[in-house]
């Protein structure tokens, strides 16, 4: 059966069983390998995408559920990685592995897109359910006030 | 081998381009999205280059349109090896960091030691590399020498460009690698002096930070080919299980899984073959797992049955309470404990762990008549050809091990059986296969860290003095894992923190007590450092508090005068990592400047909110020194918070420092895992624990407000860097805690008992 779906602006037909979990329709049958999988129940937030902007955890989210919308992934937030929260990421050094990042990023994005100052509790509450094992969150708190400022003069100008 | 052997263009070619088959396979998806690269520096791209040129060892190339090749023979995990190491190679090559690009290593002996594991990369590989720029840089001096007939000595290297001062005249790199043939390889090159660095200890930006941050960055578990499977295998609960009798049935109606196969038994000892189990090939991963789900298996469980942690904990304690295998020994503890003012004696436990790095095992593998490709987070790769190669039965030069980006390692990594586990099924199949591991897979048939046991006496004269100090150690070792006969901690895991105590105490005895394995042992990021290091650094402050003493002043006693120690002088076998005190010793004034150096970052002494608490501790491991201050204090439901950590390392010389620095926060982060949460159990023989919900990790709420690093600047040839921040972690919070509450915590996890 297919599912008829946007991503990242471009409309899909994915021919999946609709109980699948977008996480890895995207994977492994869109060919998008930049949403990781870590744990597959909602608990790390390596999977996290945007549907309709807001974020989801791909891994626990049937493919079905995203019919009709909008699906963001990370290698549809900017074509250039020019997206200014991925411009602090690497302005700050934040990735180490790397892996958990995509869904970092993708958590950060939502949270400015709601909240464009956020103060450490913001982000502590909005970025704890994405686990780094390899321990940047004081880089990534950082990197999320960074992009703020960043988004805010480019906003204004 | 040798990495630093001329090769002709010819052998160049002949040498790598034995992996031009593979190169036909190059990963699909990252391919497919790869843009225009905004850096020179791609990600995934191996070794060989494009094209051959001047190739004066197996590290660099040298193309005629003057790019530098420089290969990546180490695995890339977090630590940031794929910028430091050619920081070290262009440096000393002078070349321009805008004209180099990196290229991944297979697997191959060519290379020298690839394992990447044991904080190696930098402390054994330093001279290695420089030598391999060096070498080149000397060449190309000799070549432009020759052409314009001056003498070598008057010309010198600027920015990718040999140049003759006094003639104005200048070669680039690439013009100049038509004129090196039958220049000989230099036997000792000429190292750059220190001033003259232009990489090496620069903080430069992640070579893979664009791929990082934009999806691109392509993992093991990204990995691709047309036509393969997603395979996901069942394996017996209980380490050594095998399968008595299997149903497939309803897994093969799970729509999209196209086979169902058994594989074969485990191995006794487990080495790094695959465990064995029921596999469920597919056309995606989802249906791969549902088919997994709708197995009906049978076990034989084996000799590993009735493993169970709460018991286990009671004898393994037991084990440390007696007298054990003598380690290291100085003076009398008996005598002195006959003339001791006070005596004190603490047990301290530790639980199994799971590496746990956020992308778990995963390997893509094809199998063909030239053999086996196989693409694997490998920390290994070296051994992943040869556990290849013995599971397929092929000659080892016939496995092509590929090295894609490492989503974590942590020591989980270097152990290949993943790889060995997608070899098999793309054999068995005639397809490639990829073999993804669950997180539940991860955390319960993994290779785990040690349970330990630590019993310690200490005896006190009238001043508070430590007169003597007795050390019992007992955990199953890793060597189990290799030798079933292995009964209890070999000589190289005591040297991991145990051995090498660098206490000026006149009476010391040092003992390893038996333990029996019943899972894979395996390392974890630090080793035995973590539970040494929890041991020994609690202790020391329950004997300054129990001298009315503070507690760094009495770790600086304890250090003793300045001096090095070889615990060979008191009868004990011990291997400094590999490396000769000579050049990495144990220096207990260095010791006590990084103790000093911490204490005077984090204010200690100063006066704290209520209810808040400092702890310190110190340790050394892999050739570099770690202090850590902790501020620990109750949550507002009292359970144990950690508001903020200080460290100072003493690497020796570092090539990236921001690359410390993040080793070092990552560090803080990783020890605070393993304290406050980290615990696998085992009930009937099988790991209870399945997922981040019962193996909880360090999340951002519980990150400190700072992690504020010092790295010591020393004139020290260069040490570990990506463990030796995690041991000091434990203690510093244990004893912090201690400080803030009164209440002494001997047992990891900490969080455990106060509802971290």
């Amino acid at each position: 059966m297919a599912v008829e779906l946007t991503i990242n602006g471009e409309g899909r037909s994915l021919d999946v069983d609709p109980q699948m979990p977008l996480l890895w329709a995207l994977r492994d049958v869109a060919g998008l390998t930049g949403t990781k999988y870590g744990c597959g129940k909602a608990l790390c937030g390596a999977c996290v995408v945007h549907v309709d902007g807001e974020p989801v955890r791909a891994c626990a989210f049937p493919v079905s559920a995203a019919a009709g919308r909008d699906v963001t992934t990370i290698e549809g937030l900017s074509a250039d990685g020019s997206h200014p929260v991925q411009k602090a990421w690497r302005a700050l050094n934040v990735p180490q592995c790397g892996y958990c990042q995509s869904g970092q990023i993708m958590s950060a994005v939502a949270l400015l897109a709601r909240n464009p100052k956020p103060t450490d509790a913001d982000i502590d509450t909005a970025m704890s359910g994405n686990i780094c094992r390899c321990g940047t969150y004081t880089r990534i708190r950082a990197a999320i006030h960074e992009a703020a400022v960043q988004k805010s003069a480019g906003d204004a100008s | 081998m040798n990495g630093l052997v001329r090769l002709s263009r010819r052998e160049f070619l002949r040498q790598t381009g034995r992996a031009g088959g593979g190169l036909a396979f190059a990963l699909v998806a990252a391919s497919a999205l790869r843009p225009a690269p905004a850096l020179a520096i791609a990600v995934s791209r191996e070794a060989p280059g494009g094209t051959a040129g001047f190739a004066p060892n197996v590290y660099v190339n040298i193309r005629t349109d003057g790019v530098v090749e420089i290969v990546c023979h180490r695995s890339e995990m977090g630590q940031g090896i794929r910028t430091c190491l050619p920081q070290i190679i262009a440096d000393e090559l002078d070349a321009d960091w805008d004209r180099i690009e990196l290229l991944q290593a297979l697997g191959d002996e060519k290379y020298g030691d690839q394992n990447t594991d044991g904080s190696t990369s930098i402390r054994r590989h330093f001279d290695l590399l420089r030598g391999a720029g060096a070498a080149a840089r000397e060449m190309l001096v000799t070549a432009a020498a020759a052409s314009w007939g001056v003498p070598a000595a008057e010309c010198v290297t600027r920015n990718h460009s040999v140049h003759h001062e006094d003639s104005g005249r200048k070669l680039g790199y690439g013009e100049l690698v038509a004129l090196t043939e039958g220049i000989p390889v230099p036997d000792k090159p000429a190292f750059k002096s220190k001033a003259d660095y232009r990489y090496i200890g620069r903080s430069l930006d992640t070579i893979d930070g664009f791929d990082m941050s934009t999806g691109r960055a392509a993992y093991g578990i990204d990995a691709a080919l047309p036509g393969m499977l997603h395979a996901s295998i069942e394996r017996c609960p209980v380490h050594g299980g095998r399968v008595r009798r299997f149903d497939a049935a309803a897994a093969r109606k799970v729509a999209g899984v196209v086979d169902v196969i058994e594989m074969p038994a485990p191995t006794s000892p487990p080495l790094f073959n695959p465990l064995g189990g029921i596999a469920v090939l597919a056309t995606n991963t989802w249906s791969a797992q549902r088919g997994r789900a709708a197995l009906d298996i049978e076990w034989e469980p084996g000799a590993n049955a009735a493993y169970d942690s709460e018991k286990y904990r009671e004898e393994l304690l037991a084990s440390a309470r007696k007298e054990g295998r003598l380690v290291r020994q100085r003076g009398n503890v008996a005598v002195a404990r006959d003339a001791a003012a006070r005596t004190h004696v603490a047990d301290y436990y530790a639980p199994h762990l799971a590496q746990a790095p956020m992308e778990p095992p995963a390997a893509l593998a094809r199998f063909g008549e030239d053999g086996c490709d196989v693409w694997s987070c490998t920390q290994n790769p070296q051994a992943t050809q040869d556990t290849v190669a013995g599971v397929l039965g092929i000659d080892k030069s016939r496995v092509r091990a590929h090295v894609t980006l490492l989503g974590g390692g942590f020591g989980r990594k270097s152990k290949p059986d993943f790889g060995a586990e997608a070899a098999w099924l793309a054999r068995e199949t005639g397809k490639p296969v990829k073999v993804t591991w669950t997180r539940e897979d991860d955390l319960r048939h993994g290779y785990f860290h040690s349970v330990s046991a630590q019993h310690l006496e200490a005896t006190l004269d009238a001043d508070g003095r430590v007169t003597s100090w007795l050390h019992r150690s007992a955990f199953p070792s890793i060597g189990s894992t290799f030798d079933t006969t292995v009964g209890g901690p070999s000589n190289d895991e005591l040297g991991l923190g145990l051995t090498d105590i660098p206490f000026a105490i006149p009476n010391l005895r040092l003992e390893a007590c038996d333990a029996a394995a019943h899972v894979r042992i395996g390392w974890l990021r630090s080793v035995c450092n973590v539970y040494h290091a929890f041991a020994i650094g609690s202790f020391a402050d329950e004997l300054a508090h129990l001298a009315g003493k503070d507690p760094h002043t009495f770790l600086r006693e304890l250090m003793g005068p300045a001096r090095r120690i070889d615990p060979a002088e008191d009868a004990a076998t011990y291997d400094n990592y590999g490396q000769p005190l000579a050049t990495h010793p144990i220096d207990t004034a260095r010791i006590t400047a990084v103790l000093d150096r911490v204490a005077d970052m984090a204010g200690w002494g100063r006066v704290l909110p209520e209810g808040r608490g400092l702890g310190i501790a110190v340790h050394r491991s892999f050739l570099a020194t770690v202090a850590t201050v902790a501020e620990v204090g109750r949550d507002k439901d009292g359970g144990l918070k950690v508001h903020e950590l200080w460290t100072a390392i003493d690497a020796g010389q570092v090539i990236n420092p921001d690359r410390v620095v993040a080793q070092m926060e990552g560090a803080g982060i990783f020890g605070m895992s393993l304290a406050l949460h980290g615990e696998l159990t085992a009930r009937d023989g099988g790991i209870v624990q399945g997922n981040f919900d019962t193996y909880p990790v360090v999340r951002m709420s519980e990150a400190p407000s700072a992690i504020h690093v010092h790295i010591m600047e020393v004139d020290a040839p260069p040490g570990g860097v990506g463990e030796p921040g995690v041991p000091p972690v434990a203690p510093a919070i244990a004893n912090a805690w201690f400080a803030a509450t009164g209440e002494r915590l001997r047992e990891m996890p900490l969080g455990k008992a106060r509802g971290a």
